[in-house]
Parts: structure tokens; C-alpha cells; sequence
């Protein structure tokens, strides 16, 4: 199918982005890598009035670290981050998801911040967010505000931003020597959107691990944290984790509930060997 | 000032094209429709199927996910002008000696898959890597075998020719 007709144009500064939205609010919709949106114009998903491109924003695509935290401005390009050596070296989770996000023509295109503005509860990059305790700088007509990943995905493709607010940039904490991170999918096709996904962090105290968060994706309406599999982890204890597992998915087109949960348990099995090896 | 209709000017393989485009025209319905290259191909027109693979500014993308006025000022290059370029003839003929392509809907975008693939590769890819780069481009006769080994062979072709 085609898109419905609509205006477009192309937002030169962030306030201007900013003011458009607060004047079009729910009438507008930000193109940014448009590898989600413009499939949902062509399928007529969705019909706004104007498309405020914001590819042509200055300074909003840099990888950075800072501090104790990586920095990924909202423009990045998944191929971008892929490729970053500040990524590979200081966020290797978002370094292990980043291969299985689409295909090399989606990720060329596709952004980090429209992916996290999405929010779809089946892709990588919001649930390695929520897995490593990110948060998430947001602008607005009315100025800025950071969220916390655990209070940013509210519902399904639902998030804290409100409608005439866009996301600047994401930060997550650097990693260190102490860091362990895990990441597995499983997917029909390589680079589809998973059937069931997971991102794990932890940190090594030398006897075993320690702030385990597991943050499943393609089970629920939002990424899921699986707090009791992540108590049983911290004890060393793989089996009892998989038993632990406290997700509850619903049956959709890709497989039935009681499919994924099992895969959630291969998956943590998978990951948790990834957690506990030593890094060079 | 946004528009329904805009003004663009890009060139499109090593020739300046200015039109007059509908904001909601993608990418290759510019090319198809206005452009007459009719090349890249239309097939889910959703991202997942690669038929309309083109390369943006040397950079491989979907022409369905692609609008063309986010096109003005790029440069863009389709099958039409790989092929007429010589940039790929090598992988032209490794397709045709192998029969990868058997109705060719989806040979441009996996020719432009394949050559984005060889063009970066710093050594032969395995085939597990050319299956991995091409996993985004569907061929609905299931040709797969062969076409992982045309590209094979022209990276192993290319290897022994550097």
C-alpha cells in the first residue's frame, strides 16, 4: 500500500522540532530513521497531517563516554553504534544486540532514539536499556527532563514521552572491569524481531554475581525484568533461576505462551553462561 | 514551511535529477514511477522483503522506507547504475553461470546486498557472513544455495585478483 497524503518538513534546530510538536501535537509524527514509521504509513497504520523530519538536527547522532557513562545521541545510526570502538569497549550489551536489530539496509537507516521512541516490546534496544539501568534525556516545548529506563516503557508502544516531546539522547553506565554482560535471541529469520529475546547485566565480586537484571523482550507489552530468575542468579544457581522465571507471555502469532516460556528459560541458560565466564 | 509537494535535486546514477514530488512518494516509487527505473523492485513495501535495495549516498538502504524528498541533495545509485557502471559485472555473471536467480524479483536488491558485502569485506566472508548480510532479502523461489555460492565465488574471484 501507499501513504496516506501528508506534509513534510525538515527541522533544522531542536527547538524548531520542539515548537512544531507542541503546535501539531498528535497531528505531527517525527521522522527520524523512519524504518518503522514509514512502514506503518505505507501499510496506513498511520495517517499524520505533517512528518517534522529531524534528520537535519545538528549534534544529536554523537557517541561519547562521559563520565562514568556512554552517551548515544537520539540520531545514531544502528550501523553507527555497531561500528563504535566507545560502544564496543564501554557498552558491549548494546555492542552484542546490535548485529541481531534488522538487516545492514535497515540498520544504515534506523535510529537509536526511535527505536527506544517506539518502544516496540520485541526489540533489542529497549530492553538492553532497561538491562543496564539507562536512562533517557527527553526535549520539549516546555524544557528538558531525564527518565530512567524503568520508568520510561509504560505500555504497549507506550512510553513516559508525552506528545510534543522528543528524546535527545540515551546514557547508560560505562562498563568496567567488574561488568558481565549476556545477550540471545531467537528469531525465525536472523534480524527479525525476536519470538523471545534477553539482555542481562551484572557486576563479578570476585565470588559470584551481583545487581543481576535480566530484561526479557517479545513477552509481554513492555520489556520485562525477571526479578525472582534475577535473585537465583546472584546465588550462582542456573537451574533454580530457569525455575524461578517469573514471565507470564501470552500466545501471539509467532508462538504460543507456554512456547516462549520455555525459550525464556533456554535463553537464561544461555546468557547466564555468558555471565559467569571471565572476561579478557 | 512544509508541503504536500516539494522540490528535490539529487543525483541519481552520475545524473542531476530535479522533480517535483508528493511528501508521500518513498523512494523507489520515485524511481519507478517518475524516474522510469524501473529496477528496483516493489515487493512488501515494509522493510522486511529487500526487493527495493538501493544505495544512498554509497550506503545500502530500503526504497520503500525511504522517502524521496529526504532524498534531496543525495546521491543515489540503482541497479540500473551498478550494472551499467561495471561495478558488479562479476557478480552478474557468478549468478548467471549458477542459476541464482530463477524469476529475478529479488536479484537487484540481493546484487546490491551482495556487492555492499564484498565491497567492505577486509577478507573472503564465510558463508555463514554472506547468508547473514543477505538474511534481509527474501527470494520467494528459494534459490538460496545458489546464490550464497555465486557470491562466494566472486569473493573468492576478487580475493586472488587483489
Amino acid at each position: 500500500m501507499k501513504p496516506a497524503p501528508f506534509a513534510y518538513t525538515k527541522a533544522k534546530t531542536l527547538k524548531e522540532a520542539v515548537t512544531l510538536l507542541a503546535r501539531h501535537k498528535d497531528d505531527a509524527r517525527l521522522l527520524a530513521g523512519g524504518q518503522s514509521l514509514i512502514a506503518t504509513l505505507n501499510m496506513r497504520l498511520s495517517a499524520p497531517d505533517l512528518l517534522i523530519d529531524i534528520n537535519g538536527i545538528k549534534n544529536l547522532n554523537g557517541i561519547a563516554k562521559k563520565g562514568k557513562y556512554v552517551e548515544i545521541g537520539a540520531l545514531a545510526r544502528h550501523a553507527q553504534v555497531e561500528h563504535s570502538d566507545v560502544i564496543a569497549k564501554y557498552a558491549p550489551l548494546i555492542a552484542l544486540a546490535m548485529p541481531h536489530i534488522g538487516h545492514p539496509a535497515i540498520r544504515n537507516r534506523g535510529t537509536f532514539g526511535g527505536s527506544i521512541a517506539f518502544a516496540d516490546p520485541a526489540a533489542e534496544l529497549p530492553a538492553c536499556l532497561l538491562a543496564l539501568g539507562g536512562e533517557i534525556d527527553i526535549a520539549g516545548s516546555r524544557g528538558k527532563r531525564t527518565v530512567k529506563a524503568d520508568n520510561f516503557f509504560k505500555g504497549l508502544f507506550e512510553t513516559a514521552l508525552r506528545p510534543q516531546e522528543m528524546i535527545t539522547a540515551v546514557r547508560v553506565p560505562a562498563a568496567d572491569k567488574a561488568t558481565r554482560v549476556g545477550f540471545a535471541e531467537l528469531a525465525r529469520r536472523h534480524g527479525d524481531y525476536a519470538m523471545v529475546g534477553l539482555a542481562a547485566s551484572a557486576r563479578n565480586s570476585g565470588k559470584g554475581l551481583t545487581d543481576v537484571r535480566l530484561a526479557y523482550f517479545g513477552v509481554g507489552d513492555t520489556p520485562v525484568r525477571a526479578k525472582k530468575a534475577e535473585a537465583a542468579l546472584a546465588n550462582g544457581d542456573a537451574d533454580a533461576a530457569v525455575k524461578a522465571l517469573d514471565l507470564d507471555p501470552h500466545d501471539d502469532v509467532q508462538a504460543t505462551g507456554k512456547t516462549k516460556k520455555h525459550l525464556a528459560g533456554v535463553l537464561l541458560r544461555r546468557v547466564a553462561k555468558q555471565l559467569m565466564e571471565t572476561r579478557g | 514551511m512544509s508541503s504536500r509537494a516539494l522540490d528535490i535535486s539529487l543525483i541519481v546514477n552520475n545524473e542531476r535529477v530535479e522533480k517535483r514530488v508528493d511528501a508521500r512518494t518513498t523512494l523507489v516509487d520515485f524511481l519507478r514511477d517518475d524516474l522510469c527505473l524501473t529496477g528496483s523492485h516493489v515487493g512488501c513495501e515494509h522493510g522486511v522483503c529487500g526487493a527495493c535495495t538501493v544505495r544512498v549516498d554509497g550506503e545500502i538502504v530500503r526504497g520503500c522506507l525511504m522517502l524521496a524528498v529526504q532524498c534531496d541533495g543525495a546521491k543515489v545509485e540503482t541497479i540500473e547504475g551498478l550494472s551499467d557502471s561495471g561495478e558488479i559485472a562479476d557478480l552478474q555473471a557468478a549468478f548467471e553461470q549458477r542459476n541464482a536467480l530463477q524469476c529475478g524479483f529479488c536479484t537487484p536488491g540481493m546484487l546490491a546486498a551482495a556487492q555492499d558485502l564484498l565491497k567492505r569485506a577486509k577478507k573472503v566472508p564465510s558463508r555463514d557472513e554472506i547468508r547473514d548480510h543477505l538474511s534481509g532479502n527474501y527470494c520467494r523461489c528459494t534459490g538460496y544455495h545458489a546464490i550464497v555460492d555465486a557470491v562466494e565465488a566472486v569473493a573468492q574471484g576478487r580475493a586472488k585478483g587483489r
